[in-house]
């Protein structure tokens, strides 16, 4: 009865949704504002429908109803409940669903706002977002049915399948959350840019009033990517948190040309330029995100996230083409209107420095697209498969993340308009003076990669220049009005909180640097079999091997835990227990123990594929330098960004 | 802000450039083009039963201690007048095994008259474990491995073990995905092709 | 005296074939797990997705591990393990596609994309300048903070007039941004 319900459900509010659009076109083309009144309101009630229909999902995922095929694919009985609730985003069907609810209230969100000014707008904004709403819940209902019962015939499994070993950890309660808030975020922006293409507003209306939306998508797409990184570090045992693989690199493209656009909006407000630039950048985003979507679950490309094989690949495909060709055809039609109000005097005015942003991320994009696709091409036109890894990217991008780490730290100091070498060197031989510490340290212990050395010295530089910005400014303000440097310092952020919350999510781009550095360069690992007693020397830490334990856990896993004791010069520092669980359907995780400081991780794995016993038990052991630096910028980033999409003191009328 | 201001920038406004929007359009389509045929290859599966195998112009080498013909290589464009059992296992494939001496019983049964050839193409192995293998099940029929992987390429084979019977001409009668249930379902199929 | 020579040369001979077996045996011992590791990680797992060599759980995976390590063991460089692996299980076990025929495209198309994008930046700078000096120089270029029209008195000073110029074109760029 229930999963009849929810299936009903979902069918009436893609029925709302359809009615919703083709009303709003409609009373747009009749000028009725009644229609578009109409159209507005069925889309607000897309979002209690779909919240039903949630609702429903979990309440079958959490009372093990195993004669719901969804249910019994991703839960088990020996599974916690909150396991069985992320449980609801754990395979394809549930995460589709999961997908149109975040959309969802989004768009019930912006519905919501007051429209006065932008009445035009509307019906439009409607249109595109309810398009995606309809096509990703056309998903469900033709493909993916969550709800689809076990077929009849078949007795109902008294026990599920469960979610894979490497999704029961709390990283699958935040990770796809925050990763898909990010990607359905960016439609909103997407949907008022086609909104202002159709109806032919040349102004940058639309970018003043998704300006908030654009940043909080921002960072959600931001937190999913870190977050993907500490549950990889955390859980795969490989003592990474990277690999470039397909899907890592399919939510790594929208968040390139995001960032680059965070930044190329603010070029349009102050200087009325590039218009049709923003409008390439929004739509470039949007449809990777839906582009990056396809290629993770369509089966098209290979990887170790992407899920299973499914049929929605022929839709989605038509989706894709239909928006590319959409938002193109459009963006040309309208190309003329946007006027252009170019002027660039200079080419070390922030515009300029910007553009160089923009085309840096761009690289980055094109290195990063033409190696997720090259596999298939090469496959498609030659027979032969190849891989394209780690090696390729990091060499291909690593200069770049360097052009962008001195960009972060010389364009705080240019100006909108002009700067030249004389202005821009006058603000920074200072903190370039400063910054030289870094390497001078470094290389006082010992460390001559030069590598390191340049990147260090970099993100010297970029602490060293925002920090300067900060001083300046509330150190200026306090002399003059006497009060304490501090207060002065709040009252300075509060006045632009854009740009001082963006200057300290620069500074936690380059702590996470520290931490890239750390772990990319100076990583050192073994691999060897202990028995008791047996010691592992690594980078100057000893880990001894103490003792094994083996058995069943309450709840079928068959554990077998290390225990390793951890000093360094003689001083026991602490005990490390890896494990390796072995699930009752067979599934195997390996568990690491990592001893974490701001100059380094130690990281210990049981190597359980090479056999465990007491006499010779196999364990890799990593030495990860700064990499809790990744973390800690993680954390910096998100009080960055809250502090840049606050609302500043003088409100502004959106 | 719709109005202009005096010290705008009066350039005229031309339309998009003609080159960006054919190359525009041309990478879009070249991309949705490609992107189909991926999603047709990912859809395809396995080679089934019909399909040709004239073009599959592998010569395959064969492990030491094997050979047909007096030759140590195989080809299938050679084997034409015979029916053909091609069967892929590995050596780290759990079920392979339970079809083992299945296949080398079915072989034993029909080398004498020399009309059906049976070969095994072993995917992704190493030598030494696929050699062991091989002499654990005492099989006689010629073996070999799939050099860069063009055979299994070729067949799309979506995993291991999985056995393909080829006709006379050279075209797939019959596909068997995972291990035979006994030797007499070998049995069957064989016949079957044989009586045409 | 014939059976005694016999029965010796049989001592001699096993004696010899398991020293043989002991000294290959001694061989893969002496090669460790971060030496297979070193080049394993540079590898794929040949059929596994996009799993690194020295990771993979699999038995598989575990079997091409030793046969790397059989193969240092024999003296084998890493540059002809990895040639032994391409020529045994494709060009998709590398991490990275081999340079030549058509997986060059991958290492050229990127740098030739770039190279276009900023041959394009750098004539639409021009042209934005040209534009910009056909107009009458209207003063909508901001100073930057601090600077161009700071007094040339050095800079570590707390003189009030700096501070408010700076703070003046603080406020000026604030109000420009609505």
């Amino acid at each position: 009865m229930l999963p009849s319900l929810g299936y009903g459900i979902l069918v009436i509010t893609l029925l709302v949704i359809i009615y919703s659009v083709a009303v709003a076109i409609y009373g747009e083309v009749k000028k009725s504002a009644a229609m578009v009144e109409s159209a507005r309101r069925a889309m607000l009630l897309a979002l209690p429908l779909i919240t039903a229909a949630s609702a429903i999902l979990i309440y079958l995922l959490v009372n093990d109803r195993y004669e719901v095929e969804y249910v019994w694919s991703v839960t088990n009985r020996s599974m916690p409940m909150y396991l069985k609730i992320t449980a609801w985003w754990g395979g394809q069907p549930g995460s589709l669903l999961f997908w149109s609810f975040l959309l969802s209230t989004f768009t019930s969100a912006v519905t919501l706002r007051k429209w006065d000014r932008d009445r035009e707008l509307l019906p439009w904004v409607l249109v595109v977002t309810g398009v995606t709403l309809a096509f990703f819940i056309s998903l469900n209902v033709f493909f993916e049915n969550p709800f689809k019962l076990v077929p009849a015939g078949v007795s109902i499994p008294l026990d599920g399948r469960g979610l894979n070993p490497l999704l029961r950890h709390p990283g699958m309660i935040i990770h796809p959350p925050a990763q898909y808030l990010g990607f359905v975020a960016f439609t909103i922006p997407f949907a008022f840019a086609i909104a202002s293409l159709i109806t032919g507003r040349t102004d940058d209306r639309w970018i003043r009033i998704t300006r908030r939306w654009t940043l909080w998508a921002w960072l959600f797409l931001s937190l999913g990517l870190v977050l993907g990184m500490r549950w990889a570090y955390d859980v795969l045992g490989w003592g990474g948190y990277w690999g470039w693989d397909p899907v890592e690199i399919a939510a790594l493209m929208p968040w390139l040309t995001g960032t680059a656009f965070l930044h190329s909006v603010m070029i349009q407000e102050k200087r009325g330029m590039l218009k049709h630039w923003n409008m390439i950048l929004i739509i470039l985003t949007f449809d990777l995100v839906i582009f990056g979507t396809f290629l993770t679950r369509s089966g098209v490309l290979s990887s170790v996230h992407a899920f299973a094989q499914s049929e929605i690949g022929p839709l989605f495909f038509t989706f894709i083409g239909f928006i590319f060709f959409a938002s193109f055809g459009l963006l040309t039609k309208r190309w003329a209107d946007l006027k252009a109000e170019t002027e660039m005097k200079s080419m070390l005015s922030k515009e300029a420095l910007f553009l160089l942003n923009n085309l840096l991320f761009l690289s980055l994009l094109v290195i990063s697209f033409w190696g997720v696709i090259f596999p298939l091409l090469s496959e498609l036109f030659t027979g032969s498969k190849v891989s394209v890894g780690p090696p390729f990217y990091e060499r291909a991008t690593g200069p770049i993340w360097g052009a962008l780490m001195l960009l972060m730290g010389v364009a705080p100091l240019s100006a909108w308009g002009i700067s030249t070498f004389k202005t821009l060197g006058r603000s920074i031989w200072k903190p370039a003076l400063a910054s030289l510490i870094a390497p001078i340290w470094a290389i006082s212990v010992g460390i001559t990669n030069w590598v390191a050395l340049i990147g260090f010295t970099l993100i010297g530089l970029v602490i060293a220049v925002t920090i300067r910005e900060f001083w300046r400014g509330a150190s200026a303000r306090s002399r003059k009005s006497g009060e304490n440097f501090f207060t002065e310092l709040q009252k300075l952020i509060k006045r632009d909180r854009r740009r001082y919350g963006g200057y300290i999510i620069h500074i936690s781009m380059v702590l996470m640097g520290i931490g890239i550095i750390g772990i990319e360069l100076f990583q050192s690992d073994t691999q060897q079999h202990l028995g008791i007693g047996d010691q592992v020397e690594l980078a100057g830490y000893t880990v001894q091997y103490d003792r094994l334990d083996q058995f069943r856990h309450e709840d079928g896993r068959f554990i077998t835990r290390g225990e390793m004791s951890l000093s360094k010069d003689g001083k026991y520092l602490g005990t490390l227990a890896p494990r390796f669980d072995l699930y009752p359907d067979g599934q195997p995780m390996t568990i690491p123990a990592v001893r974490s400081t701001l100059v380094d991780d130690v990281y210990i794995i049981l190597v359980n594929w090479e056999g465990i016993t007491a006499e010779s038990t196999p364990f890799k052991v990593y030495h990860n330098p700064l990499v809790k630096w990744v973390w800690i910028g993680g954390y910096v980033f998100i009080a960055g960004i809250i502090i840049a999409a606050w609302k500043d003191e003088e409100k502004e009328k959106i | 802000m719709t109005e202009n201001t005096p010290d705008e920038n009066t350039a005229p406004n031309r339309g998009m450039p003609l080159w960006v929007q054919i190359t525009v359009w041309t990478v879009l389509i070249a991309l949705l083009v490609v992107v189909f045929m991926g999603l047709q290859r990912a859809k395809e599966g396995n080679v089934q039963a019909g399909a040709e195998t004239g073009e599959f112009d592998f010569t395959m080498p064969l492990f030491e201690g094997y050979e047909h013909e007096g030759e140590q290589e195989i080809s299938l464009t050679d084997l034409r007048g015979k029916i053909v059992v091609l069967n892929f296992w590995a050596s780290w494939c759990v079920t392979c095994k339970d079809e083992a001496v299945e296949l080398e019983e079915a072989w034993r049964f029909y080398q004498p008259e020399g009309e059906v050839v049976f070969i095994g193409v072993d995917y992704v192995d190493t030598e030494p474990e696929a050699r062991g293998y091989l002499e654990t099940y005492d099989i006689t029929y010629p073996n070999g491995p799939d050099m860069g992987t063009r055979i299994s390429q070729a067949f799309r084979i979506q995993g291991v073990p999985e056995t393909y019977f080829l006709d006379r001409d050279g075209v797939v009668q019959h596909v068997q995905l995972g291990p035979f249930r006994s030797t007499e379902q070998i049995l069957n199929i064989v016949n079957s092709l044989l009586a045409e | 005296m014939k059976k005694f020579n016999i029965l010796l040369l049989l001592i001699i001979l096993l004696s010899l074939f398991s020293i043989g077996t002991v000294a290959a045996q001694g061989g893969t011992d002496e090669i460790s797990d971060d030496e297979v590791n070193a080049i394993a990680s540079q590898l794929f797992c040949p059929v596994c997705e996009n799993t690194p060599l020295d990771v993979c759980e699999t038995q598989a995976c575990k079997q091409w591990r030793e046969l790397i390590r059989l193969k240092l063991s024999e003296g084998s460089t890493e540059a002809e393990i990895k040639e032994y692996f391409v020529a045994n299980y494709g060009a998709r076990v590398l991490s990275e596609p081999p340079r030549e025929g058509f997986s060059l495209l991958v290492y050229f198309v990127p740098p030739a994309i770039i190279l276009a994008g900023i041959v394009i930046l750098f004539r639409a700078f021009k042209q934005w300048q040209v534009n910009d000096d056909d107009e009458a120089d209207a003063p909508t270029a901001e100073a930057p903070l601090d600077g161009a029209q700071a007094s040339p008195t050095s800079t570590s000073g707390t003189n009030d007039p700096k501070d408010d110029d700076y703070l003046a074109r603080f406020e000026e760029q604030l109000r420009k941004k609505d």
